[in-house]
């Protein structure tokens, strides 16, 4: 039996008096791909948050292949550097242009050489489709754009796992499919991959396992098929109703 | 036809409509009658010898000089200029110091930066400068045995530069605090350490915004330097002062700093314009 590369234990999160998460039990085995749907507010980008340690736990434990996050002597930035993180407002560094986006990172990071990183940030541009774009400042890039250089961004780490939080939903719809194929063709790669998005058509094609989350906690944790065909819970069948409207 | 031509094609017309009040109101005047007033004024005095003297006092005296960061000055524009761009360098940098340590988590350095900061504020900058010069600079020297005695002139310096990073430093947070807080997330998801973070992807952006406030801020320690005056550092001020108590001629005299003041803080202040436009263009 593999390790879990993502475990977390009792997870609890607290802003003030809001209980983002309530006790999150959660185990993602190597290569598997997670898709995390539910509510607005119910914790989902709280828990990718703790998974990188953006956000500090308010109790319980994250374990990133079997290093504890909250043990002192954890190097926090050592674990990050193996978790790719792409956002729902992209967050590119606006200063920077898409190839200087790509190769900051490698090299006060990973110290990489400038040849190699070079290099890195072609190879990557051209995966997600926009090689003529390296030279190019966010500013001048469409939504899709944007977002694709950010995975590229996160892809030049070489991580472990990558997480994505809503990564379509501040796009216009013409642009949403880019950016799910180059998610797609990742997943296909074997990537360790936890995506909140309520893409279903993306989850039923690369998605092992599909995560309902509600007021903090996870309510339902199963296959894509399985949802749809046999939800358990109430809440997880009125919630998939209303996002399979649309 | 689509909205973004119309828009486009409506664009020369709003342009050509600009009403001729409209076009006076943004032609600067202003500019053209001060630029002309000065001149006039300029011309005016050189023709009366008492202005040339006051002018020849502040401006190029015969004696009274003192040596500051290597350099030898003697007049009194010198001086301001010296000053003014000492204490300036000396701010920005220990401001953007200050500032960082604001916005940082580090609760000795929030406080130690807050407690400065609110302190130098709180003082004006007369009291500041003077106390610098009678108390903390004979201080020091009596302290040291007269090893470590600051001229007037690094008295004055020390005094504006330390007042002005209080200033400065409240810029330079509120730069940084203006950087959106996706991209300090967006560095460290990367692996990157607070400080990488800081220096490769939350400066170059905080620095941009803060490039036109500090260049205003320049102009604002030039007038402010003729503060150190009241410490006996020779520099506009002072000189006029000396030239008044010499002579009793008040009216020169102090026309003369005004004027000089004046031309200096344009010249700057045409400056930070230009760069202010640059800057927008560039961003
Ligand atoms: N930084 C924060 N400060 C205060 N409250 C927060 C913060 N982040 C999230 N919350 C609250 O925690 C709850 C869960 O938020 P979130 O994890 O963003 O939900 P989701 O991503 O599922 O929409 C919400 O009620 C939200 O308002
Ligand atoms: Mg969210």
């Amino acid at each position: 039996m593999p390790e879990p590369i993502i475990k977390t234990v009792d997870l609890h999160k607290h802003f003030g008096q809001v209980q983002a998460l309530r006790g999150v039990d959660l185990e993602v085995m190597p290569a598997q791909v997670a898709v995390i749907i539910g509510p607005s507010g119910s914790g989902k980008s709280t828990l990718l948050r703790c998974i990188n340690h953006l956000e500090k736990p308010t109790h319980g434990h994250v374990y990133i292949d079997g290093v504890d996050l909250e043990d002192k002597k954890t190097k926090i930035n050592a674990v990050r550097a193996e978790i790719g993180m792409v956002f729902q407002l992209f967050n590119l560094f606006p200063h920077l242009t898409a190839r200087q986006n790509i190769t900051l990172a490698q090299q006060v990071v990973r110290k990489r050489r400038d040849a190699e990183r070079e290099q890195i940030a072609r190879d990557l541009l051209a995966r997600v489709g926009i090689p003529e774009k390296a030279d190019v400042y966010p500013g001048q890039l469409s939504g899709g754009q944007q977002q694709r250089v950010a995975i590229a961004r996160a892809l030049a780490m070489n991580p472990k796992i990558m997480l994505f939080d809503e990564p379509t939903s501040a796009l216009d719809p013409e642009m949403i499919k880019e950016v799910l194929d180059v998610m797609l063709d990742l997943a296909k790669t074997g990537m360790t991959m936890v995506c909140v998005t309520h893409e279903m058509g993306f989850a039923r094609a690369a998605a092992n396992r599909i995560i309902f989350m509600d007021e903090g906690l996870v309510i339902e944790d199963t296959t894509p098929e399985e949802l749809y065909r046999n939800p358990r819970h109430e809440r997880t069948k009125l919630f998939l109703s209303k996002i399979l409207q649309h | 036809m689509s909205v973004m031509e119309e828009v486009s094609l409506a664009r020369p017309e709003i342009k050509s409509r600009k009403t001729f009040s409209q076009q006076m109101r943004d032609f600067p005047w202003w500019g053209v009658v001060l630029v002309l007033g000065i001149t006039l004024a300029f011309v005016a005095m050189l023709q009366s010898e008492q202005y040339r003297a006051a002018l020849q006092f502040i401006v190029n005296p015969d004696n009274t000089t003192e040596i500051a960061a290597g350099i030898l000055i003697k007049t009194g524009v010198r001086v301001t200029l010296l000053v003014t761009v000492v204490s300036y360098v000396i701010a920005l940098v220990l401001g953007l110091i200050l500032g960082i340590m604001r916005v940082s988590g580090n609760p000795i350095l929030f406080h130690l930066s807050t407690l400065y900061v609110e302190v130098m504020r709180g003082v004006p900058m007369l009291v500041l400068i003077l106390w610098i010069g009678f108390v903390v600079v004979p201080g020091l020297r009596d302290a040291t045995n007269g090893a470590f005695e600051l001229s007037r002139v690094q008295g004055g310096i020390a005094g504006l530069a330390l007042g002005y990073a209080a200033y400065l430093a409240e810029v330079y947070r509120a730069g940084i605090e203006s950087i959106h807080k996706g991209q300090m997330e967006a560095a460290r998801s990367l692996g990157m350490s607070y400080v990488q973070a800081m220096r490769h992807v939350i400066l170059p952006q905080a620095i941009r915004r803060v490039v036109p406030p500090l260049a205003n801020d320049f102009v604002a320690m030039l007038k402010d330097s003729a503060l150190v005056s009241v410490v006996a550092v020779p520099e506009i001020l002072q000189s006029a002062r000396l030239y008044v108590s010499r002579t009793f001629r008040a009216f020169e005299g102090y026309n003369s700093a005004a004027l000089l003041y004046l031309i200096l803080t344009l010249l700057f202040v045409f400056l930070v314009r230009y760069i202010e436009g640059r800057w927008r263009v560039d961003a």
